[in-house]
């Protein structure tokens, strides 16, 4: 796994309370890790301070998945 | 219209002396001290060092890691507390219309230590607006009925009420007269509050609105003693279920005592300082008898607001004179904050709940702490001092006032007659 992969399945376990096993690529923060609106926001919000990146609203909305996160990531750090 | 009758079927309670409803029947009968050096933060530069905090209790124990992070302890508080009244009440929320459940919760602050850590981040950043998408809700004092009408489905009924100190007697009062008023079969009611942080400390001590007896903590709050130097901040929650009568005898409930009525009044005086002839509380309490169809003379024990303030404790008993006339000497007066410190928005909810368990056990929890007699305070009167007194208690009253002039009192009366 890279390095951005792990560190956003750790900010993922620690913020939703859930169990690492279920943090998989296809994953849904909504549909399948138990996330509500202000869930996400959270989320996307320690994605940026973590990495040190904005990601502006029209984009965080096309980021609903694990895997969705960590692309969008490892392209902005590239 | 003919109003309803109202009785208290279930309790709850999460007090510096005792974390459950027994635990807290202990603390008061024994007139336990909740006071102790702050562990919550470092007090170094802090006027005050010591307050009566919840203790050997971990969030952890009673949510899941997720809901821990999405509920200031306020919320916390108000959540264990309300289970507890609950489960007591041994309502099959299965069965019942859950339309006609509300929830009515005071809080005299609310998430303060949330507000404090988010404003604490900001102001460390760069100007940047980045709070936390739980800021809002997790701060916001009504989050706590929020929270319990989630938690079980109450639809009736549900918001918070915000009086200071007298907050969760104003919550009783509201929850009282809705079921009454027949909106409601149960309510689910009373106060919780968790100020013991930075921002909260420092800034009752900057009223010098809090006693500095750092050497002797536990000595510190002492109602109506001549050396009494201010309050002792305490933390939790109470929570009681209010129900119509019919209904619940028609579950075959058990119960407490019958709430009969409330008086509420305003000092229109000063924003923190007590009126000096105590004008509004005298109102408070006459309100009090009358609403609940009381004569002075039915009344045998008075849960004071009793601080232990300067000013406040001696215009509170000149107003019990004023009222009760020479009656005032035969009531069983008592301050149980001397014990659990101020829980400023659950003091009302603690405190009527303290005179509901002195009515059921036929005793009175002391005023600890005294030492001296104050020249100011009438010597004829009962102030139930340093050990608890025996009594066949009818009528109980609780007082509680807040910053702002806010003054209620509850009155509640035995059902062992019926």
């Amino acid at each position: 796994m890279s390095d951005i992969a792990s560190r956003v399945k750790a900010i993922i376990v620690d913020k939703l309370g859930v169990d690492e096993n279920e943090v998989v690529t296809e994953a849904s923060f909504t549909n399948d890790l138990g996330a509500d609106s202000l869930d996400t926001v959270e989320l996307i919000m320690e994605f940026e301070k973590e990495f040190d990146i904005q990601i502006p609203d029209d984009q965080a909305e096309n980021i609903s998945t694990v895997g969705q996160a960590i692309s969008y990531i490892e392209e902005a750090k590239k | 219209m003919e109003l309803k009758r109202v009785v208290v079927t279930g309790l709850g309670a999460l007090t510096p002396i005792g974390n459950n409803i027994t635990e807290y029947w202990e603390g008061l009968k024994h007139g336990k001290s909740g006071a102790a050096p702050i562990t919550y933060f470092d007090t170094s530069l802090f006027k005050t060092k010591f307050a009566c905090e919840i203790k050997n209790f971990s969030a952890n124990d009673y949510f899941d890691r997720k809901e821990v992070r999405r509920l200031d302890r306020f919320a916390q508080y108000a959540l264990v507390a309300s289970d507890e009244a609950i489960l007591d009440s041994g309502v099959d929320l299965n069965v019942v219309d859950k339309y006609r459940i509300g929830v009515i919760w005071g809080a005299g602050i609310g998430g303060l230590e949330t507000f404090q850590n988010e404003v604490i981040d900001f102001a460390k950043g760069d100007g940047t607006p980045r709070f936390n998408p739980f800021f809002i809700p997790k701060m916001i004092a009504d989050i706590a009925p929020g929270n319990i009408s989630i938690k079980h489905g109450f639809m009736g009924p549900n918001y918070a009420t915000v009086s200071a100190c007298a907050s969760s007697a104003n919550a009783m009062i509201d929850a009282l007269n809705y079921i009454r008023l027949g909106y409601s079969d149960i309510m689910v009611t009373g106060g919780s509050e968790a100020a013991v942080t930075q921002a909260g400390m420092g800034g009752f001590n900057s009223m010098h609105a809090l006693s500095t007896r750092n050497d002797d903590p536990q000595k510190a709050s002492r109602p109506f003693d001549a050396n009494r130097d201010g309050f002792v901040l305490g933390e939790g929650g109470g929570a009681l279920i209010l129900e119509e009568y019919e209904h619940a005898k028609a579950r075959g409930a058990k119960i407490y005592a019958e709430v009969i009525g409330g008086g509420m009044s305003s000092d229109a005086y000063h924003m923190t300082a007590p009126h000096p002839e105590g004008i509004g509380v005298i109102a408070v309490m006459k309100n009090c008898l009358e609403n609940s169809g009381l004569k002075p003379e039915d009344v045998d024990t008075i849960n004071t607001h009793g601080t232990s303030t300067p000013l406040g404790d001696v215009a509170e008993l000149k107003a019990i004179k004023q009222v009760f006339g020479e009656h005032a000497k035969n009531i069983n007066i008592n301050s149980t904050k001397s014990m659990t410190g101020h829980l400023l928005g659950a003091a009302g909810a603690v405190e009527a709940i303290a005179s509901i368990l002195a009515m059921q056990n036929s005793l009175v929890p002391p005023t600890i702490n005294h030492e001296t007699a104050d020249e100011n305070i009438d010597s004829e009167l009962n102030l139930t001092l340093n050990k608890p007194q025996e009594r066949k208690i009818k009528v109980a009253m609780s007082n509680t006032f807040g910053f702002g002039g806010h003054n209620a009192c509850v009155a509640f009366k035995s059902m062992e007659d019926e």
